[in-house]
């Protein structure tokens, strides 16, 4: 077998997908996988497994904190069809880290938050598993804990960790305190956010099967490998011994990144057992045991001199979390970068409370951070009395505002600009609460959107069989985010084959490790691995060939140069096979890489009721090249309406005597359905990025989510003339200030 | 012990897709479990199993209903439609088509779901059936990205297709009218 690798250590001023005679890569292609995902045959999670399949059904704590001193277990076992009610120190916490082999919190009876798990019942069937789940009798002692992040903001501490590096804790530079005071402008409020929920929609579910010593695990997971090595470091297995598969996985937005409770418990049950297990959650699982967006007290302040430009940015937030855990919301993340100001100040800290587990929630920091900072400029622009477009962008910097690294490409002033210009922003409504049509008020609102560029390392093989198919095989998943897809796309253009005659196969460890799914860098990893390998191939035909690959021209199936034209199956001998990887370097280290955005949004507020109404939507992004213009359209609109949700109407409600989860359903926890989204303008802007890999592409899956609750927020304002900083904002919050 | 006289196991025969299918059955089953765990009909998916989401939309003599909130016994003499029979990958339902062309999806797991539904609810539509927002009651409601939006809210998608749904729908219902169907 042959490896190739790149690393970015060089702009990459040639990129091979800008030589395909007739590029697929940049075109609209329909998701190959679409066959089978609009029949019902892309089979998910819990649709694995075989006869003698058992169901288990965790049993979870009734106390948001306390001891388990007794299990009685009699009664359920007693029950028909019981094989088990399982007991076992291995049963974890909560979920592991997105990254990292460490095994989750274990083998402990003490409670940290409500509905965390206990134990698993294991049955014949569905039905009996349930009953007898709800069989068991638990007697606790009940403890002190903190269940409301507002009683706690004083204990917080600064994170212990920064979390492999990717989220800094704390920046400052120049004396933020004498730059308010002379400021012409200052801003200085508090935004807070909920608890939210991932909700995808489908359930975390393992079907887990023992072969001898070897563990096969059917599971919805983002990154497998992940699960692979937190699930082997519990069981103290080799990580050869577990195989983890995910090759269909129904959305996770962050929640299923580490290893979570369901499938540790479906490993243990099934090696007890020496049978089948799947462990499926209920939905009201989902909601109070597997993660949440943390819950967010962000103080903003912002000075800016009488020409509007900023002389001062401080962004300091609180967030809360399970004591011991790593992950805190990194809310300042995008502050670091997004304007210029010679005073600046970025800093976070945790408060520990007694709650599910906080975890990744699509664009984690900039989901909620930049609610905040895009408020706030909202309202510094009002105080100006300047055009909030405007404002952004007399603030735009050079280089990054405290690294002083250039960027690799930054085209968020162009994004405003054409954004202002498709949504029709000169003719907007400039008096806040002024502008009614009946019942309605309506209101323009905008923000800025930036999400940083991630670029790890990743490996996937690519190989050419005797008849010339071409297949890549790679861990890497396709979560709705289109990679099967785009990885056809690629092999395509660059070995010039058919894209019905590549087959993309994903989502198993035991094919070469890729990057997973989160941090909107999966299309670009990978697809960068698939071209190292891709371009090691293409000079191994050319040399099969005769000739040079540099003149050859890959289409039809053929290799084609001067006289020479050879199908590639008369080259492939018994097929060539390349593991193409992928490695950071100093591109990636020594530029600020970022996709920027903007969003202009028509609010209704219903003067009467209160109701409020997406009504227009535009929003334009620049990510480098953009690979398939379809499925990123599809992104962008399900990150900007994650962003409306998270503006108008998610709240993870938590009891503040328990911080058991009281909304934990589809039916209480809103997130946006058909009647809440209009239709959605989204443009992304020409642009390469010769420093972020070599398909010149940035991350996509998270920009949309960055600044559209702002977008929204700001137009409520403008409609009503009501400032709401506690999110979401639902309409009693409204009420007060709006008149019939 | 009451749990285990509560417990009570029955013959049950389904039509599925035209396909009849006999098992004996915990009563307590739903028709969304039956499909799923008893038939191997994974197709129709289980979101929340409270009637929250609509992934488990089937039709059932032709109306869509959430097959989790009903009982598969109740059911014995219904002709049931999955979407494993609205079509297949080699052989796809007009409808099918369009959602893969309009991109009506991106994880997939609704996407049964918001197929039934949406065929269920065109036929609703035709029959007349007014809907919260239809502004008169009598006429036959037009078929405009209100009604559709608000006809198919019962259908979750965290993806958020919303908009590629409901091209999809309509381009759908444009070429069924073209045929003059
Ligand atoms: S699974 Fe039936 S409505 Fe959600
Ligand atoms: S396509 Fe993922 S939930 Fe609809």
């Amino acid at each position: 077998m042959s490896e190739a690798s790149i690393t970015m250590d060089a702009p990459f001023e040639r990129s091979l997908l800008d030589t395909a005679p007739a590029p697929l890569v940049g075109t609209s292609v329909s998701r190959v996988d679409g066959p089978f995902k609009v029949t019902g045959q892309a089979r998910y999670a819990a649709e694995h497994g075989s006869g003698d399949l058992a169901y288990g059904m965790l049993v979870r704590a009734p106390v948001g904190s306390g001891r388990i001193d007794r299990l009685d277990t009699a009664a359920a076992e007693a029950m028909p069809g019981v094989l088990a009610v399982i007991t076992d120190a291995r049963l974890i916490r909560n979920g592991g880290d997105f990254a990292g082999a460490a095994a989750p919190p274990h083998g402990s009876r003490d409670v940290v938050y409500f509905g965390q798990p206990i134990a698993l019942v294991v049955a014949d069937s569905f039905e009996r598993a349930r009953a007898a789940a709800s069989a068991v009798r638990l007697s606790y002692e009940r403890k002190p804990g903190v269940f409301d992040l507002a009683e706690v903001l004083d204990s917080a501490e600064p994170p212990t960790n920064d979390i492999f590096g990717l989220f800094l804790i704390h920046t400052e530079q120049g004396d933020v305190a004498g730059a308010l005071k002379q400021a012409a402008v200052v801003v200085d409020e508090v935004w807070t956010t909920p608890s939210q929920s991932h909700a995808p929609m489908e359930p975390h579910a393992t079907v887990a099967q023992w072969d001898g010593r070897r563990l096969t695990l059917h599971g919805s997971y983002q990154s497998p490998v992940t699960t692979r090595d937190q699930l082997a470091t519990l069981l103290g297995l080799e990580t050869a011994q577990v195989r983890v598969l995910a090759p269909f996985v129904g959305g996770g937005f962050g929640s299923k990144l580490g290893l979570m409770p369901e499938a540790a418990a479906a490993a243990i049950a099934a090696q007890r057992l020496g049978r089948p297990v799947k462990v499926a959650l209920p939905r009201q699982h989902v909601f109070e045991m597997t993660g949440r967006r943390p819950a967010t007290h962000q103080r903003l302040r912002l000075g800016a001199d009488a020409d509007g430009k900023l002389t001062t940015i401080a962004h300091e937030t609180i967030t809360d979390q399970l004591e011991g855990e790593m992950f805190f919301e990194p809310a300042g993340i995008a502050t670091h970068l997004l304007y210029a100001a010679p005073n600046r100040l970025v800093d976070h800290k945790v408060a520990r409370v007694n709650k599910l587990l906080g975890v990744s929630m699509r664009a984690p920091g900039e989901g909620v951070g930049q609610l905040s900072l895009e408020c706030a400029m909202d309202e510094l622009a009002e105080k100006l009395d300047l055009d909030p477009v405007e404002l952004r962008l007399r603030n735009e910097p050079e280089v990054h505002p405290e690294t002083g690294q250039a960027f690799s490409s930054r085209s968020l002033a162009e994004c405003l600009r054409v954004g202002a210009e498709r949504f029709g922003w000169t003719a907007r409504n400039r008096a806040p609460g002024r502008c009614r049509d009946g019942e309605w008020l309506i209101g323009h609102g905008m923000a800025a959107s930036a999400r940083g560029n991630l670029f790890g390392p990743a490996k996937v093989r690519v190989r050419i069989d005797a008849d010339g198919l071409a297949a890549v095989e790679t861990e890497m998943t396709d979560i709705g985010t289109g990679t099967y897809t785009i990885l056809s796309q690629i092999v395509a253009d660059l070995l010039g084959v058919a894209l019905d005659r590549v087959e993309v196969r994903l989502g198993d460890t035991d094919a070469p490790t890729s990057a997973g799914s989160g941090g909107s860098w999966g299309a670009t990893t990978a697809g960068s691995a698939v071209y190292a390998a891709c371009e090691k191939l293409r000079v191994m035909l050319a040399e099969a060939a005769g000739v040079t690959s540099g003149n050859a021209v890959f289409a039809d199936g053929m290799i084609v140069a001067g006289e020479v034209r050879r199908p590639l199956s008369e080259l492939v001998g018994n097929g060539m096979v390349v593991d193409g990887a992928t490695a950071p370097g100093t591109s990636n280290a020594h530029f600020s890489q970022s996709s920027y955005g903007a969003h202009f949004c028509e609010m209704r507020v219903n003067a009467v009721t209160g109701e409020m109404r997406v009504a227009r939507w535009n929003s334009v992004f620049a990510a480098g090249r953009i690979l398939n213009t379809k499925t990123a359209t599809s992104q962008a609109i399900g990150g900007i309406v994650f962003g409306i949700g998270g503006a108008l109407t998610e709240e993870l409600v938590h009891d503040v005597r328990t911080g058991k989860v009281v909304n934990r359903d589809l039916g209480e926890y809103h997130v946006p359905v058909h009647a809440d989204i209009p239709d959605i303008d989204v443009l992304y802007l020409e642009e390469r990025d010769r420093l972020a890999n070599p398909l010149l592409a940035k991350g996509i899956g998270e920009l949309g989510v960055c600044g559209s609750g702002a977008a929204v927020a700001n137009a409520i304002y403008n409609a009503t003339g009501v400032r709401v900083r506690d999110f979401p904002i639902t309409l009693d919050k409204l009420f007060p200030g709006i008149t019939p | 012990m009451d749990w285990i006289d509560a417990e009570v196991e029955a013959p049950l025969t389904l039509r599925v897709n035209g396909v009849p299918h006999s098992v004996r059955i915990d009563t307590r089953t739903t028709l969304l479990d039956a499909l799923r765990e008893r038939f191997g009909l994974t197709g129709t998916k289980k979101g929340c199993d409270h009637g929250q989401c609509g992934a488990c939309t089937v039709l059932v003599n032709g109306r869509r209903i959430n097959s989790c909130l009903s009982l598969a016994m109740m059911h014995a003499d219904d002709e049931i439609t999955t979407i494993e029979g609205v079509g297949a990958p080699g052989a796809l339902h007009p409808l099918q088509t369009a959602f893969i062309d309009a991109d009506g999806f991106q994880c997939g797991y609704c996407t049964s779901g918001q197929i039934c539904s949406a065929l269920g609810m065109l036929e609703e539509v035709a029959a007349g059936w007014p809907s919260h927002v239809s502004g008169d009651l009598m006429p036959a409601p037009p078929l405009d990205l209100g009604e559709i939006c608000e006809r198919m809210s019962g259908n979750l998608c965290r993806c958020a297709a919303y908009p590629r749904i409901v091209a999809a729908i309509q381009s759908y219902a444009a070429s069924r009218e073209g045929e003059g169907a």
